[in-house]
């Protein structure tokens, strides 16, 4: 399996412009997730790897062989890279075997390297079955097992499990993850879903608005991400204004310790944005915090509404001068009821960011 | 795949403030790969469009090099009012006939509490099994009925169908929940239904009622047999008796222009159809209208329609078949079988001139859609629009003057049956094209295919049945075909339709019979299949002509 790098690429449709100049690399046997919202160019960003979709600029080289370039575009017939679409698309007209077998050469079609596949994928015993009399589920791990069957260099995972509902979602992801594993598949994974980003992925690369706005490990992204913006996109984030002081900022919260994200710079005594994970949100008994002051300050706040999950509960709170609700998101057990006052602090730093001029109002 | 980037005016947007990879900052754009495949498929579109438009084109060229005198007296003189009279006349007769005989029919049959409701379907879709000219002839020779009223009677009965199927589904798709509102908001019951379901049933009907008065405007056997003096049949005779090429062509000329203007209002009227279609959500379907004591007068109804619709060609052929021939003229069953040999190979060539023709448009339409490609889809429309008589006419001329080695060949007329069939083998062709996902010749170029094998493995694999279909359509449609046939087939061929004619036009009756027997069983397949449609609930009202 081979390392894929993405250099530069330029894309448009007709002259709508889609892509504008997006870098990465994925390396070897690892799996990648491109995640952004719908309209960000994620899917054409797939096509143009793949060779459905010729870019204006910039390259794809794969284990250090051009696929496009400058005067350069290999056809996807002769890329050697697999693809597996969002609804699976597998030929209707073929059952399972014939469609695992499709991408082999003609006189392997009917050897035994369709069945070592479906075997890869748990479905040895579907080989007969025609596309229209499987699952969802089995749609797509078929779909896998074809895109894998010619040993490619890398595939490409096409929002795969949005169409499968949610209870699906989670084994299919896992077998699918797994099958990749066993494989040591480099594979490019297409989601709008950062659960499925998070879960999944080695990798993940943030796209918005056709521009790269972050690459790294799931771990970077959540704990240190760019921009208040990936930091509301990539889980739930709380983000209040405040006065940056030498390593603390003035805000609702009072005045709690913060960091400020890479890349970012702000003087005493200027306005920022702050991001708070709803995890990171102490509450805590009235009394007993006024008795035992904690660090990260200590603010009262009603308890506006609490949604219980079983294993955490998200908890609603009005804090003082915020007309909006904040969220924290507290462990089973913690006691909260609905119209009392808590005591609220912060277990880490939060993180700061300049507050761009044209925002400031 | 879409069409390849154009790249004016993106200078400025390409962001190259980050600075990327060492070594690929200078980097060219990428040179696009001419789509010669595209090319080819554009070019052969607009060959076929051409090929396709001949009739009209060939016409037009024709009255405008004639002398302005010869065009003017043609035109002006008292015969071609009192016809174009006529035909407008029989055209709205017949279309007022047709919707409210079809909508009556659709609304006894989709919303009140009749029994035996698939039996009713059955029998307000078989007329379309009969061709016009077979029913006419079993009025012809079991009544004394002639003239405007006979051709208005039979043709009406025939083409009942086409506003009855549209009006069914829609009123099955209809989202009957307005009426309700409407009942509660104090309309009676017939104004609620005029004001809540009738708006959204009308498009469906109002296409119906176009395409029937199309019908009747190239229908020539009917109004031929009935001896009544609409355009066709006066095309025909000017032609065959006195030859005068400049009269006849004009009178086509006339006749294209009203077939064309009625296929532009059958078209806006079906796309309004759609756009109703798709705002109207499935509900369950509401208690069925009562009819208590008007239950008998309805069924009487239904039943005197079915009656005089099926019966009467039916019963003519029975009465024939049963005696034999008494005129004089013996009809071996040899003759049939050999008319029926002629008939199958003509059809069949002329369903795969349609094929040919109608592959590029057809791909083109499905899968790039362009202005190109609208523009080819429109010009297939000339065989829908042009009445078969007036194909022929021109086709005559045409051959004639251009190439002389095929006049009253086989293979003009095969080309005349491409021509007319074309928008149904269009048809057929881009929704079995459509219905492949292009998803899935994606996934067949990552797998290792190539553009041709693509299309052998994955396109054409899953299309197939369809185009099939269509092009067997096509072929069982041809054979019904008589005013083309008539001008164009070789002296001493005949089809089906043509000898039946010829005998019924001499009263030979009985020796008509087994030959409307037979295309009567022809023309029944695909009414069948619009029957089957019509009772499941899905709709095709392009079907028959």
């Amino acid at each position: 399996m081979s390392e894929l790098q993405v250099r530069k690429v330029v894309a448009a449709y007709d002259s709508t412009p889609v892509l504008h100049g997006v870098s990465f690399t994925v390396a070897s046997g690892t799996l990648a997730a491109v995640l952004g919202p719908s309209g960000s160019g994620k899917s054409t960003l797939l096509r143009v790897i793949a060779g459905l979709h010729r870019p204006l600029e910039g390259a794809i080289v794969s284990d250090g062989r051009v696929l496009s370039g400058p005067r350069v575009d290999v056809a996807p017939q002769h890329r050697r890279i697999g693809l597996v679409p969002q609804d699976a698309a597998l030929f209707p007209h073929l059952d399972v075997r014939a469609n695992v077998a499709f991408g082999l050469p003609r006189q392997e079609r009917g050897g035994a390297r369709a069945d070592e596949m479906l075997a890869l994928v748990g479905l040895s015993e579907l080989a007969d079955r025609m596309p229209g009399e499987l699952s969802g589920g089995q749609r797509h791990r078929v779909a896998l097992a074809r895109a894998l069957a010619p040993q490619p260099d890398m595939v490409l995972l096409d929002e795969p499990f949005s169409a499968l509902d949610a209870s699906l979602r989670g084994e299919v992801r896992a077998q699918v993850r797994q099958v990749l594993r066993r494989t040591r598949t480099t594979a490019l994974l297409v989601t709008h879903d950062q659960d499925e980003a998070l879960s999944m992925a080695d990798q993940v690369v943030v796209l918005a608005d056709g521009r790269l706005e972050q690459d790294g490990s799931p771990a970077d992204l959540y704990e240190r991400p760019r921009s208040a913006w990936l930091a509301r996109f990539v889980g739930g984030a709380v983000t209040l204004r405040g006065t940056w002081r030498a390593g603390t900022v003035e805000c609702a919260l009072g005045t709690v310790p913060a960091e400020l994200g890479i890349g970012q710079t702000a003087s005493d005594g200027t306005t920022v944005e702050i991001v708070v994970r709803p995890e990171h949100l102490v509450l805590g008994d009235v009394a007993e915090a006024a008795s035992r002051p904690a660090p990260g300050g200590r603010v009262r706040a009603m308890v506006r509404h609490v949604q219980y999950f079983g294993h955490d509960a998200v908890v609603w709170l009005d804090l003082p001068g915020l007309e909006e609700p904040v969220q924290a998101r507290v462990l089973a057990g913690t006691r909260v009821w609905p119209d009392t006052e808590v005591s609220v602090g912060l277990q880490r730093p939060a993180l700061a960011f300049a507050v761009p001029d044209s925002a400031r109002g | 795949m879409r069409g390849s980037p154009t790249i004016g005016g993106r200078e400025g947007s390409a962001p190259s403030r980050r600075v990327g990879l060492a070594g690929l900052a200078a980097e060219p754009r990428i040179a696009p790969r001419p789509p010669w495949g595209r090319l080819i498929l554009a070019g052969s579109a607009v060959a076929a469009a051409a090929l396709a438009a001949i009739p009209l084109v060939y016409l037009v060229v024709r009255v405008a090099g004639a002398e302005s005198g010869a065009v003017a007296d043609a035109l002006l003189r008292a015969r071609t009012a009192e016809l174009a009279i006529n035909t407008v006349g029989l055209v709205l007769a017949v279309a007022a006939g047709c919707l409210v005989l079809g909508v009556g029919t659709a609304w006894l049959l989709a919303r009140t509490d009749l029994q035996a409701r698939r039996l009713w379907i059955v029998l307000a879709a078989l007329p379309l099994a009969i061709p016009s000219y077979v029913a006419a002839f079993g009025w012809v020779s079991l009544t004394p009925l002639r003239g405007f009223w006979g051709a208005f009677v039979v043709l009406t009965l025939c083409n009942a169908p086409m506003v009855t199927l549209p009006t069914l589904a829609a009123l099955r798709q209809a989202d009957l929940a307005q009426e309700d509102v409407a009942r509660t908001l104090g309309r009676s019951r017939s104004r609620a239904f005029l004001e809540a379901t009738w708006p959204q049933v009308r498009p469906a009907a109002l296409a119906g009622v176009l395409l029937t008065a199309l019908y009747v405007l190239s229908d020539f056997g009917a109004v031929a047999l009935m001896r009544f003096e609409a355009f066709t049949w006066a095309i025909h005779a000017a032609y065959t008796s006195s030859f005068d090429p400049t009269l006849a062509a004009v009178m086509a000329v006339v006749l294209a222009v009203m077939g064309v203007a009625l296929v532009a209002a059958e078209r806006t009227m079906r796309g309004r159809q759609a756009r109703f279609g798709s705002m109207v959500a499935a509900r369950p379907a509401s208690a069925p209208v009562r009819l208590g004591r008007w239950r008998m007068p309805a069924l009487a109804a239904l039943l005197a329609v079915a009656g005089v619709s099926l019966g009467v060609p039916l019963g003519s052929l029975l009465r024939y078949l049963g005696r034999g021939s008494g005129e004089g003229i013996a009809v071996a069953p040899l003759d049939v079988a050999a008319d029926a040999l002629t008939t199958v190979g003509l059809a069949l060539a002329g369903a795969l001139v349609a094929l040919l023709l109608a592959l590029p448009i057809g791909i083109l339409a499905a899968r790039w859609p362009s202005r190109l490609a609208a523009g080819a889809e429109s010009a297939s429309y000339v065989g829908l629009a042009l009445p078969g008589i007036v194909v022929g006419l021109s086709l005559v001329y045409f051959s004639l003057q251009a190439v002389p080695a095929l006049y009253q060949s086989v293979w003009i007329l095969a080309f005349a049956y491409g021509v007319l069939f074309l928008p149904k083998a269009v048809g057929a062709v881009r929704a079995s094209i459509e219905r492949v996902e292009p998803g899935l010749e994606d996934v067949a170029r990552t797998l290792g295919e190539g553009v041709a094998g693509t299309w052998a493995r994955v396109t054409a694999r899953i299309a197939w049945p369809g185009i099939g279909a269509g092009v067997l359509l096509v072929a069982l449609t041809a054979m019904k075909e008589l005013p083309a046939t008539l001008l164009l087939r070789p002296t001493s061929t005949d089809t089906l339709a043509t000898s039946l004619w010829r005998l019924t036009d001499i009263s030979a009756y009985a020796a008509a019979a087994p030959y409307a027997l037979v295309l009567t069983v022809v023309a029944a397949v695909p009414a069948l299949l619009l029957t089957r449609d019509a009772v499941t609930g899905s709709t095709r009202a392009e079907g028959l002509q």
